[in-house]
Order: C-alpha cells, then sequence, then structure tokens
C-alpha cells in the first residue's frame, strides 16, 4: 500500500515538473508577440529615405549584430583597422559608440526591449554609455561629454 | 556498426529537419505539430512505463547491500550503504541519483601479460557520467528563459555562474562544455574498452549520438550560427500557452535542427535505457529496506499455504487413538464438551 502511494506521487510530481512551463504561464499568451524596435530617431528621421540602411540587411543584424560588435572589437583593438567596408560598398567607423548608437540612439525602445524580453544582459554598458546610463550626482551625458563634470 | 547506425539516423533526422523547413516550408510541422507530439509520447510514455513496472511483484528482498548490516551492537554498522532503516534507504537514494554512487564503485577487470588477474578502479563512466548529467541539469534550467513569459530572476543568476569564463566579450558557458565532454568520454570510453564495446549495441549509441547532436547543433546556434531568438522565444511561448503560431519573422531551419533533435529525445525517451531516470527510483536493488531478517518478507507469488496443526489432527483421530491406546491432549469427553460449549456460545451470540 505504502509501495502504491509513493508512485502514485512520485508520477504525480513528474507530471507537475514536465508540465510546469504550461500552468506557470497560463494565460500569458500575449508574451508570444515578441517586442516592436522603433527606427524613430533624430538621426535616422534626418536621412533620405533610400539611405536608410543599416550596415547589413534587418534579418542578419537580428542574428549576428553581437557577432559583429565582437568582431569589430578584436579589429580595432587589436589590429587598429576602425574602417570597416560594407558588401555594398559604403564605409563605416567601427564604433559602437559613434557608429550604432549614433543612429540607434534610442535605447529604450531598440536594444533594451529584446534584450528584456529574452533576458539578455549584454556587458556593453559597463564601458559604453547610452540614454539611460545613470551618472554620479545625477550629471547629464553632455555635462560628463564637455569635461564639465568629472564621470 | 551500430555507432556508424546511430550517426546516419541522427545526421538524417536533422537533414530532414532542415530541408523539410529551409526548402520545403514545413515550419508547422516540425516547429508546432511534432513538439505537441513528441511532449505527449514523452508524457504518456513515461506513466505507462512507470505503471507498467509498478505492477510487477517483486517477489524477493533483494537490496543489494554493501556495507555492514546492523547487528549486535558492538559491531560497526553502515546504515546508508545497507539501510536497515526507511531513512537509510532514502539517503541512500538520494545520494544515488545526485553523485551516482553506484557508477563510482566501477571496477574492471584484466588478464596482465603475466597472467595475473587484476582488479582496477575504473572511475572514467562515473566522472563522465556527472559531467553529462549535471551539465545537461543547469543546461536545462538555463533554457527556461525560452520557455517562461517572464524570464525569471533565477535564469540570469544561473548564467552568471555558467558564463564566468568570457572568451573576448562572450561568456563560455560551462555547462554546455561539461555535457560535450561527458557525452564525448561516454562514447569514448564505450568505443576504448574492448569489454564495453562488445557488448554495445545501436540502442547504446543512439541515445548518445542524438545527445550529441543536440549538444552540438544548440552550441552552434550560441556560437558559430547565430540565429533570431525573438522568433524561438515567440514559437515557445505560443506552444507553451496553447496559443501556436509561427512567428512573423518565420523560424529559423538552424534552430529546427535542434527542436527537431530534442522531440526525437522526448519520443525515443519512454522506449529505451534513457527511463533509467525513472527506473532508478523503482529499482528494488535500491528502494528496499534491508529488514528482511528482522520482519518476514512476503512473495507475493506464494500461493495461500493451508496448515494442519497437530490440535486439528487429533480432533481428526482422536476415536481410533484411544481406541489402540495412544495418548491424546484431550479425552473424547473433553472434546465434546468443549465442541458442545463452543455451539451453545456461537448460538447465544446469533441469539438463536
Amino acid at each position: 500500500m505504502r509501495k502504491k502511494t509513493n508512485i502514485v506521487v512520485g508520477v504525480l510530481v513528474f507530471l507537475l515538473v514536465v508540465t510546469a512551463p504550461i500552468w506557470l504561464n497560463f494565460g500569458k499568451s500575449a508574451a508570444a508577440e515578441g517586442p516592436e524596435v522603433s527606427l524613430d530617431t533624430p538621426t535616422i528621421n534626418a536621412l533620405p529615405e533610400d539611405q536608410r540602411k543599416c550596415i547589413y540587411d534587418t534579418e542578419y543584424m537580428r542574428d549576428n549584430h553581437m557577432e559583429i560588435l565582437h568582431q569589430w572589437k578584436v579589429q580595432v583593438v587589436r589590429d587598429d583597422n576602425r574602417v570597416m567596408v560594407t558588401p555594398d560598398g559604403r564605409e563605416f567607423e567601427m564604433s559602437l559608440q559613434n557608429t550604432c548608437l549614433d543612429c540607434h540612439s534610442n535605447y529604450e525602445d531598440f536594444c533594451k526591449k529584446c534584450h528584456d524580453y529574452n533576458g539578455v544582459d549584454p556587458n556593453c554598458w559597463t564601458c559604453h554609455t547610452n540614454e539611460s546610463t545613470q551618472y554620479a550626482g545625477g550629471a547629464t551625458a553632455d555635462e560628463v561629454n564637455s569635461g564639465e563634470v568629472a564621470s | 556498426m551500430g555507432l556508424i547506425v546511430a550517426i546516419v539516423i541522427v545526421c538524417a533526422i536533422v537533414a530532414i529537419a532542415y530541408v523539410g523547413v529551409a526548402v520545403a516550408g514545413l515550419s508547422a510541422l516540425f516547429g508546432i505539430i511534432l513538439p505537441y507530439l513528441a511532449l505527449a509520447v514523452f508524457i504518456v510514455g513515461v506513466v505507462y512505463r512507470i505503471a507498467n513496472w509498478a505492477k510487477s511483484p517483486v517477489p524477493f528482498n533483494i537490496v543489494t547491500t554493501c556495507g555492514q548490516e546492523k547487528s549486535l551492537d558492538f559491531i560497526k554498522t553502515n546504515p546508508i550503504d545497507n539501510p536497515t532503516t526507511r531513512a537509510g534507504m532514502v539517503v541512500r537514494m538520494i545520494l544515488e541519483v545526485t553523485v551516482f554512487r553506484s557508477l563510482f564503485r566501477n571496477s574492471k577487470v584484466e588478464l596482465t601479460a603475466d597472467g595475473d588477474l587484476r582488479y582496477q578502479w575504473e572511475k572514467w563512466l562515473w566522472i563522465f557520467a556527472l559531467l553529462f548529467h549535471w551539465g545537461m541539469f543547469f543546461t536545462l534550467l538555463r533554457h527556461f528563459r525560452f520557455f517562461m513569459a517572464d524570464v525569471p530572476g533565477w535564469v540570469g543568476a544561473i548564467e552568471a555562474v555558467d558564463g564566468v569564463f568570457m572568451v573576448d566579450l562572450h561568456p563560455i558557458y560551462l555547462t554546455g562544455i561539461f555535457m560535450l565532454l561527458g557525452l564525448v568520454g561516454l562514447l569514448g570510453r564505450r568505443l576504448y574498452l574492448g569489454k564495453v564495446r562488445y557488448i554495445s549495441l545501436l540502442n547504446d549509441y543512439f541515445p548518445l549520438c542524438l545527445l550529441l547532436g543536440i549538444v552540438i547543433t544548440g552550441m552552434n546556434m550560441r556560437y558559430l550560427t547565430h540565429v533570431d531568438i525573438n522568433n524561438v522565444r515567440e514559437l515557445m511561448i505560443s506552444l507553451i500557452t496553447f496559443h501556436p503560431a509561427i512567428p512573423a519573422g518565420g523560424i529559423s531551419p538552424v534552430f529546427i535542427m535542434h527542436l527537431a533533435l530534442v522531440c526525437t529525445l522526448l519520443i525515443y525517451f519512454p522506449m529505451s535505457k534513457l527511463m533509467h531516470a525513472f527506473g532508478v527510483f523503482m529499482s528494488p536493488t535500491r528502494n528496499m529496506v534491508n529488514d528482511s531478517r528482522k520482519k518476514r518478507y512476503v512473495n507475493p507469488w506464494n500461493p495461500v499455504v493451508e496448515f494442519h496443526y497437530y490440535e486439528d489432527y487429533e480432533d481428526e483421530f482422536r476415536e481410533k487413538m484411544v481406541k489402540v491406546g495412544l495418548p491424546v491432549d484431550k479425552t473424547i469427553e473433553e472434546a465434546a464438551a468443549e465442541k458442545a460449549a463452543k455451539e451453545a456460545q456461537l448460538k447465544a451470540e446469533l441469539g438463536m
């Protein structure tokens, strides 16, 4: 009798664990809608329609942006090569701060959206800054960059 | 031979999944139908196997003992390796499941060149099994970033510890490496040790190759061929919340290779040796208490035995015994009086 009870309890625990994601996320199907990132920034809007293109196509950037940043870092830091040429012949400075964030200056509506959705915590912002970077004493990015306040 | 067949099967599954999605556009088949089917087969299959085991009788108390049984007070006993109490058995089971103590005892026997028989501690099975199982456990936990609508904090905590070693800017997850090392080691051991190779069959090689395929396709997405994980997460959440839909951005065939192998694993699980994950809890050699000297263990197969005691014997033959002068416990008169008294009592009880 005790054996039977043990097995029934064991099977119930198994079922509970295996189906845990189902009952823990019950009624949260809205999360199946992925985040929408915004391209509405001053720099992008200032560009003529036909030049609003990232270094690679959107699909490739979505999959590989972290790999590109990694390769840029290696090229700039180790090989002293600061210019990249895209497949269609355009030239860009390999810099997260000056190139990527120039167009995509809306961290909250761009980077953060997908990273939050997927629970990703990239280590870009331990060195680089974005619009949400908190400075000591509540100084603004402009004040820090112009040297008025020590960062 | 079994190894080659196993590799061919795993490669075929990967190829079919990739071509099916990339060329034939069967995203719904591989992304929605197959995962649901696999999960259903896994759950029903595992419960069926457990129920089947539960129905099997255990004729003898066959607990394996690896230490001194509880005996006289001055003899040192081993309450875990020779559990005489339920608590000892539970501790033993927990240690078996978490640190594989029975694999730790694995030894190999060989004849030396001089013709001597030599026993040797063979620790590799234990080491590789530990690496693989614990690696897989934490890798599975990390995957909850895809299985939960709100990514729980502990996933980030595990990733922080797991990815403590960084190569350039990438965290390299140790548990993934452990899994890979463990699987390669288990496969290598199976091939390297002649006696183990001799007894290895397709159903030994296939789970190893399948799991290797899962690890390789998974690591490929993490370190080499990246995919848009937004789409992966959208698909998984839609499946989990029973609103299945292929994400608007499509689903990468590179991911489908991984998913198809995982689904194969779920389907294969209940019909294979992988059931050891559940079987270990139901092994009489591990889940029984070695108390058969204190408590009678009744074999459920035993037929009911009717005993014929001396009292019954005397009742049957009393008159003949008295006739030939044999001694009896009760005289004929005493037996008759006792019988009458019993009948009277019975009548009184029944109110007749």
